[in-house]
């Protein structure tokens, strides 16, 4: 089984004038294989830092990372990555973006050429292989990151705001769509947000991290990821469960908001 | 012919291309907001307007409409050169063009030098009789300068002199009034003249003898007006009285002994007074000022023959201001040749003359052809590549010659001429000549430029060291002027095309070097995340994701470097070399042959452009992508 274990990571920046940034204290927890993750929190809680540790583009100043039976240390093709602005190569066309990790590898021709029609057909875009990149909508654009990642067969898949500058329509056809693809190849999903009804429908765990230093706040085990296979999105936002846990987080993620304005007003 | 032809064409076009502009103006009505920048697309026709103007003002300021509507006036305004150059003597004693009459420049001026010499004899040190008698001597300067100038001491046979000289300008004037002057054309003189070479059409200018009736009219007058100014400058102001007084005066500072007691510098000084007087003395001994009444009649008789001769030039004096506009003809002493603009502006016609001329192989300029091939063997091409010491390598001697001065080869004697490239081998046509030699130094010189300069820049795009350690060579070599470099750089490398393509080497390494650099550390750092998620090793994440992403930034780069490259070469060979096309222009300039000056420019100017469009081609070929992203 290889589940991300995460134990005691500490992570502090030193500053430039001296004196330290305490982004992560103490941050512990463990995910299972097959576990789809959200994580929340306010601006400068150390969400990101938390995913470029894992992805291993960063080391962490103190505790222990593992997924499956190795400790990170350093990028790999084990964890894969989606950004929120795609991170696309525009030289390329997108069957060329698609097949990038398997070129890397040199891996035979003729099965990644067909790999990429598999992909490109799970996301919706079939007959686009040979389009620029730039030339694609946001929307598809985020498309092809997801498939670019996928195809590489990670263990993990890591999504820095992935639908953050998407607008409101193709952003709930996209978040079907990661549903869609988390319960049928059954991967290890973290996805960070700032999006707390997104959170909701995605995560089948959430985590609210908390800033300053940045540590877990609270978590919870939630089953509208799993409703979100069979029913509509629009009927769980109302379901009497979601509308409290989201107007709890709210609550929680306003106060603390509320405290850091306190504290850049009182210094 | 042509020329009348292309130039009414480009009168017309001008006129309708302006036409056309204002009817379109007044049509778009849906285009009325002041600023909109969507109003500077198009408008080829304005084009057309801006391209017609330069052509124009070409044409007219070079002379060649002038000389394609009027081809004989050329010959004409010689004539009347002629005629204004032999008056010219006479003429400029005279105040008729803005400037004092003669003998009142000259007291004025030699006043002045009196009223020095009297300061200077106040300010030098001398026993009191000999202050005396210089202040005597210097007043007498004076006065003998002023008696020059009255009307009651001048001989009554100078101011017959004027009197004479009058009525021959006045009889001159009234000859060219006269139809039909100087006399029947003389045909063997005519046939000549209508033999000479025509305007522009060889080393002289223009032709110089006359061809039209005007022109002999002209010329026959300058032969006569040429005796009239030779007789009048050798009038002088002679009466017995001036000579008389001269004399004196000259015996009185000759016979003054200058005091050479006392400190050597006062004695100096004193030396140099007396050195003064005489220089004055011998100024008004040239006896140049006569009194004004007596030469007056000479100023009369000459604004007569002006008017007279404004009159015959007739149309001549239009033709000149308008279709010859900003310069005019002058005459020298055997030739006539074109100031002004039509001197420095060659003529478009001449200027495609002469390309067409020196595009021809076989004449090309300095003894190389402008753009052409030659057939070299390939074993001189492929020479290089086998370095000449691998011969010394081969074990043995080199042959040496026998008895009878035969020379035998042996397996050592071949493989040096192998390597050499001294052997048979089938010949290739290869491009050479001015142009080419200039192509293949910029690009040769780019080339290298890119090829190392890329690397390095990424390398310091990505490294710490790298940037601290070559940031500081670069930045201390790179904001020299190319050109200063050069005097060096040629001296080490030589004036041929090593130092060259080295000295443009040197330009684009720098450029591409920055541009590389910015490219590389502009790589957004998610893209280099994403090449390392999905397994690309460093190599890769280089070659894959960083060069290209760095295209932008170095294809704009190589277009500033071909631009700046070829700004500099073309400098470089003006110093030093014996091809290229600055070599050209510089050989040009010392022979002062405008029209090769021109040709040069144009062609600098075309093939920069080129180099330009092909890179703004290459650009949008290969980074679409750029500005979309």
């Amino acid at each position: 089984m290889s589940d991300l274990v995460a134990d005691k990571l500490n992570m502090e920046f030193a500053m430039p004038s001296g004196g330290a940034v305490h982004a992560l204290k103490d941050v512990s927890f463990t995910l299972k294989q097959g576990q789809l993750l959200s994580v929340l929190g306010p601006s400068g809680c150390g969400k990101t830092t938390l995913l470029n540790i894992i992805a291993g583009f960063l080391r962490p100043t103190g505790g222990k990372i593992t997924l499956g039976d190795h400790e990170i240390n350093g990028p790999g093709v084990d964890r894969g990555m989606v950004f929120q602005q795609g991170a696309l190569f525009e030289w390329l066309t997108v069957a060329n973006n698609v097949n990038f990790g398997l070129r890397m590898k040199n891996a035979d021709k003729a099965e990644t050429a067909k790999k990429v029609e598999e992909w490109l057909d799970i996301v919706g875009l079939q007959g686009f292989g040979d389009t620029p990149t730039y030339q694609l909508s946001g929307g598809m654009q985020q498309r092809v990151a997801l498939a670019r990642c996928l195809i590489n067969d990670p263990d993990l898949i890591l999504m820095d705001e992935p639908l953050g500058a998407l607008d409101a329509l193709t952003r709930e056809k996209m978040q079907s769509l990661v549903v869609k693809i988390w319960k049928e190849t059954g991967k290890t999903i973290m996805i960070i947000t700032h999006s707390v009804e997104e959170a909701l429908l995605l995560g089948e765990r959430l985590f609210v991290m908390a800033p300053r230093p940045g540590r877990l706040h609270k978590q919870y085990e939630l089953p509208f990821a799993e409703q979100g296979l069979n029913a509509d999105p629009r009927d769980i936002k109302h379901d009497e469960r979601y509308v409290e846990t989201r107007e709890e987080i709210l609550t929680m993620i306003w106060d603390m908001e509320e405290e850091i304005m306190g504290k850049a007003e009182a210094a | 012919m042509v020329v009348g032809i292309i130039f009414i064409a480009l009168i017309a076009a001008f006129v309708w291309s302006i036409m056309y502009g204002r009817k379109v103006v007044r049509t778009e009505v849906t285009d009325a907001v002041f600023g909109n920048p969507a109003r500077a697309l198009g408008g080829w026709h304005w084009v057309v307007t801006g391209v017609s103007t330069i052509l124009l003002m070409w044409f007219l300021f070079s002379w060649d409409a002038g000389r394609a509507f009027f081809p004989r006036a050329g010959n004409e305004l010689c004539q009347v050169a002629k005629l204004n150059r032999t008056i010219n003597p006479v003429r400029s004693a005279f105040p008729l063009d803005g400037r004092l009459l003669l003998g009142t420049q000259l007291l004025q001026r030699d006043y002045l030098q009196i009223n020095l010499l009297r300061e200077q004899l106040k300010n030098t040190e001398f026993n009191d009789a000999d202050r005396a008698e210089l202040e005597a001597i210097v007043e007498e300067l004076h006065d003998t300068l002023a008696a020059q100038a009255s009307s009651e001491l001048v001989d009554p046979a100078i101011a017959g002199q004027f009197e004479d000289i009058a009525t021959r300008i006045k009889k001159l004037a009234a000859d060219m009034a006269v139809e039909g002057y100087p006399g029947p054309i003389d045909e063997a003189e005519h046939a000549k003249a209508l033999a000479q070479p025509g305007w522009g059409k060889s080393s002289v200018e223009l032709p110089s003898m006359p061809i039209t009736d005007r022109g002999r009219k002209f010329d026959a007058a300058s032969l006569v007006m040429d005796e009239i100014a030779k007789d009048y400058t050798v009038i002088k102001n002679t009466s017995p009285e001036l000579i008389a007084r001269l004399e004196a005066l000259q015996v009185r500072y000759k016979n003054f002994v200058v005091d050479t007691s006392g400190d050597a510098k006062v004695v100096t000084k004193r030396n140099e007074l007396l050195k003064q007087i005489e220089k004055i003395y011998k100024r008004i001994d040239d006896g140049r000022i006569f009194p004004p009444v007596v030469t007056e009649v000479v100023e009369e008789a000459l604004v007569i023959l002006d008017k007279e001769q404004k009159s015959q030039q007739g149309t001549l004096r239009y033709i000149n201001a308008l279709a010859l506009p900003g310069g005019e003809v002058i005459a020298g002493n055997k030739a006539c040749s074109e100031q002004g603009s039509g001197r420095w502006l060659p003529k478009p016609s001449d200027t495609l003359f002469t390309f067409v001329r020196m595009a021809d192989p076989d004449v090309g300029y300095k003894g190389v052809s402008l753009l052409w091939y030659k057939m070299k063997p390939i074993s001189e091409m492929v020479g290089f590549l086998v370095p000449d010491w691998v011969a010394a390598l081969i074990p043995g001697e080199y042959p040496r010659h026998d008895d009878s001065g035969e020379i035998s080869s042996n397996f050592k004697s071949k493989a040096y001429n192998f390597a050499t490239g001294n052997y048979n081998s089938p010949a290739l046509p290869i491009p050479t000549g001015h142009i080419w030699d200039s192509i293949v130094r910029v690009l040769t010189g780019l080339f290298l430029g890119i090829v190392l300069g890329v690397p390095l820049g990424i390398f310091m795009g990505l490294s710490r060291f790298a940037k601290g350690y070559f940031d500081p060579l670069i930045e201390l070599y790179r904001p020299v002027p190319p050109l200063a470099w050069a005097p060096l750089v040629l001296t080490i490398f030589g004036i041929q095309d090593d130092g060259k393509i080295f000295l443009l080497f040197m330009v684009a390494f720098a450029i591409m070097v920055i541009s590389a650099r910015t490219g590389a550390t502009g790589t957004q750092l998610s893209k280099i995340h994403a090449a390392h998620s999905l397994g690309a090793t460093r190599k890769q994440i280089i070659r894959r994701v960083i060069l290209p992403n760095s295209l932008p930034e170095i294809l704009t780069g190589i277009r500033i470097a071909i631009g700046v490259c070829w700004g500099t070469l073309v400098a470089a060979e003006m110093l030093a070399g014996t091809t290229g096309i600055g070599f050209v222009e510089n050989v040009a300039r010392k022979q002062s042959d405008y029209e090769i000056i021109w040709m040069t420019i144009i062609l600098l100017g075309l093939l920069g452009l080129l180099f330009d469009l092909m890179m703004r081609w290459v650009i949008s070929r290969s980074i679409p992508w750029r500005g979309k992203g």
